[in-house]
């Protein structure tokens, strides 16, 4: 009782700046540490990524001659190795116009068949909706070199498939195989984006009026257009970075894909890697990727961590 | 019922069976649902179903090479052997020295893949997990950060294999800054950590990124009442941060456990294709296959596919991996209550598919 009313009478005696400081209470010394701590750890997680890329740059900057140089800064910079790319009988260029028919054609593929599976499985209900989930899953853990053997087999038209056409060097012999990785990724994502959608977007169009198809198709499919955009974007780059089925079925100079042209780069000279060719071909082929990525960053995380899947 | 709650949501007129309403939505679903996954199922079966098939059938056949003793002919087509593409890798025809002494080429392939796995993948989390702390930490800049922890994700992964093999060169940066002259690239004892390195550069961001997302899920109340009740900060990490990042973190790292078992690039570009000390099972098949020997190719491959499932049961019955519930969406916190108490409590889903997923 004595406790309280001395309490309420030392608080009706503070000054002014004892209420501001006590409003504002002052940061503790460990909670400075703490965001000063903070800020120290994200600068070494974005030098943990940036600082190998940084390399690789820098190295492709350096004069062709100096592929092992390890000066932080190139002196003299030269464009020479980006010339080197595409110099001579070099099918770089060629190769990254591979590398778009491929991954452009499975990514297109991958959205039209996706996006009504996902729509299916987001939203209707059905027996076996568990099972077909499972399928999808499994299809998107199974080791893709499972596929080589077989498919190498078939595509060379070896016994006993001597009735098949010969695949080795078609687009297709990459896309189809292509497909079996991002029809998962793609399904996986666009079901997540559509359970978020609200259902009463589609009530309300059918109130109206709608088919279903039509409601799906005029209401749900225009909203849905980041979730789709974003799941594009994903499989696109998983697609353009697809590397072992490529090496497998594209053994001709002039349709290999950009990864495995820069895997087989032997320069001119013949003797020495020629490593500031090789960073000049990769900063190329990765460059696209990132300004993507850094464009819409956040939405490519909001997929991955949706998906879960990588 | 593994989609109980995805079901509940969408149909309350129906959600026990009983009282099944004349609705649009939900009437005649089945065929409609079967009709827009056809297409998806059919490719599914085309580009993977029938190749396993295939690929199982494969592994118990032989290419036929050399003359043919009864004929003389050169010899075409193939032969079924049995087993005997699994079991000649006990019959120490085909001994490499690698890292683990003399064996079968096989079984260092097998023991490198199941070391590469497991180095990688305890790193990766580690890292990934402080990361993602780190992170949920920062007041400002996590735009930046997240940017920054895109870019390994980004760099195509062979091209990041040809980044680092420039980095480990002899003459290279790495050797420069430890002051050493370690043959990094020589099929060495050293190669082996060499693309542990280059594997968790790339993935434990991505492992942090999916944390981070699980951490965001977690109530700052939970942490007030834990302070309140004088719990340290290891406590909170141990007793609370952890065990609700688990289902998360789970999903993410058997992802990633599943992606390194079947590791191809990294070792193919950085060391290259036939290095015992780094040969991955991918790589070894690969190469069988390229040299038109599909039948033990196909073996190993189906080796690996077995392998991969394995370690993914053990994953869903141990740990209780949600790899198809709703606890893998952990981001739609603005959503109306109903549909957020399922993300977060997190175990829940996870315990419903356990449940139905067999």
């Amino acid at each position: 009782m004595s406790a309280t009313t001395s309490a309420s009478t030392t608080e009706a005696h503070l000054t002014d700046d004892e209420v501001k400081q006590l409003a504002h209470p002052k940061q503790s010394p460990k909670a400075r540490i703490g965001v000063i701590a903070s800020y120290v750890g994200m600068a070494l997680i974005v030098l943990y990524c940036i600082l190998p890329f940084y390399w690789m740059i820098v190295s492709s900057l350096r004069l062709p001659t100096e592929g092992r140089d390890t000066t932080f800064i190139p002196t003299p910079a030269s464009l020479a190795n980006y010339q080197g790319v595409f110099a001579g009988g070099s099918n770089f260029g060629r190769s990254l116009v591979n590398s778009i028919i491929v991954s452009g054609t499975t990514t297109i593929l991958t959205l039209i068949f996706g996006i009504v599976a996902a729509y299916a499985l987001a939203r209707l209900s059905f027996r076996g909706k568990g099972g077909v989930l499972w399928v999808i899953m499994a299809c998107s853990m199974f080791p893709l070199i499972i596929l080589i053997p077989p498919l190498l087999k078939m595509f060379s038209s070896t016994e006993p498939f001597d009735w098949f056409p010969n695949w080795i060097n078609t687009y297709q012999a990459v896309i189809l195989p292509g497909l079996s990785f991002g029809l998962p990724l793609a399904v996986w994502n666009l079901t997540a984006f559509f359970k978020q959608m609200p259902v009463e977007l589609e009530q309300a169009a059918m109130v109206d009026g709608c088919t279903p198809a039509v409601a799906f198709r005029k209401v749900i499919l225009p909203l849905a257009a980041p979730g789709v955009f974003t799941t594009a974007i994903i499989v696109f780059i998983g697609s353009w970075n697809e590397f072992l089925v490529a090496l497998t079925f594209l053994t001709d100079a002039s349709r290999q894909t950009a990864t495995v042209a820069i895997s087989k780069f032997t320069g001119t000279t013949g003797f020495d890697t020629p490593y500031g060719t090789i960073m000049a071909a990769g900063v190329i082929v990765t460059v696209p990727l990132l300004i993507a990525v850094l464009l819409f960053q956040r939405r490519i995380v909001a997929g991955l961590t949706a998906g879960g899947v990588k | 019922m593994a989609t109980a709650t995805a079901e509940q949501r969408n149909l309350p007129a129906a959600p026990d069976g009983h009282k099944h309403k004349k609705n649009s939505l939900s009437d005649g679903q089945g065929r409609l649902a079967w009709m827009l996954l056809a297409p998806t199922l059919l490719v599914i079966i085309l580009v993977a179903g029938i190749p396993v098939i295939m690929s199982i059938r494969e592994s118990f056949f032989q290419t036929n090479s050399g003359v043919d003793p009864n004929t003389g002919m050169v010899a075409g087509g193939e032969q079924f052997v049995g087993l005997q593409n699994f079991t000649d890798v006990f019959s120490g025809q085909n001994d490499v020295t690698g890292s683990y002494g003399t064996m079968d080429r096989f079984w260092n392939a097998f023991l490198n893949t199941t070391f590469f796995t497991i180095v990688c993948v305890l790193l990766e989390t580690v890292l990934g997990v402080i990361m993602a702390i780190i992170m949920s930490k920062a007041f400002t800049g996590r735009g930046v950060v997240r940017a920054g922890i895109l870019v390994p994700w980004a760099i195509p992964t062979i091209v990041s294999a040809l980044m680092w093999k420039l980095i480990f060169d002899e003459a290279g940066v790495a050797n420069r800054i430890l002051g050493t002259q370690v043959l990094w690239l020589a099929d060495s004892g050293a190669s082996f950590w060499a693309i542990v390195i280059a594997d968790v550069w790339k993935t434990a961001p991505f492992i942090g990124l999916l944390t981070l997302a699980g951490l965001q899920t977690i109530p700052a109340e939970v942490y007030e009442a834990a302070k309140v009740d004088g719990a340290s900060t290891w406590q909170q990490f141990v007793r609370i941060t952890l065990p609700m990042v688990k289902p998360t973190l789970v999903v993410a790292v058997l992802f990633r456990t599943l992606d390194t078992l079947r590791m191809f690039d990294l070792p193919y570009g950085m060391i290259g294709p036939g290095k015992y000390r780094v040969e991955t099972l991918s790589i070894f098949s690969y190469q069988e296959a390229t040299q038109t020997r599909y039948g033990p190719a196909a073996a190993y491959a189906i080796v690996l596919f077995i392998y991969v499932l394995l370690v993914a049961f053990l994953f869903v019955k141990l740990l209780g991996a949600d790899v198809i519930g709703d606890s893998g969406m952990p981001k739609k916190k603005k959503k109306k209550g109903d549909t957020d108490a399922g993300a977060k409590t997190g175990q829940v889903p996870a315990l419903e598919t356990m449940g139905g997923a067999h």
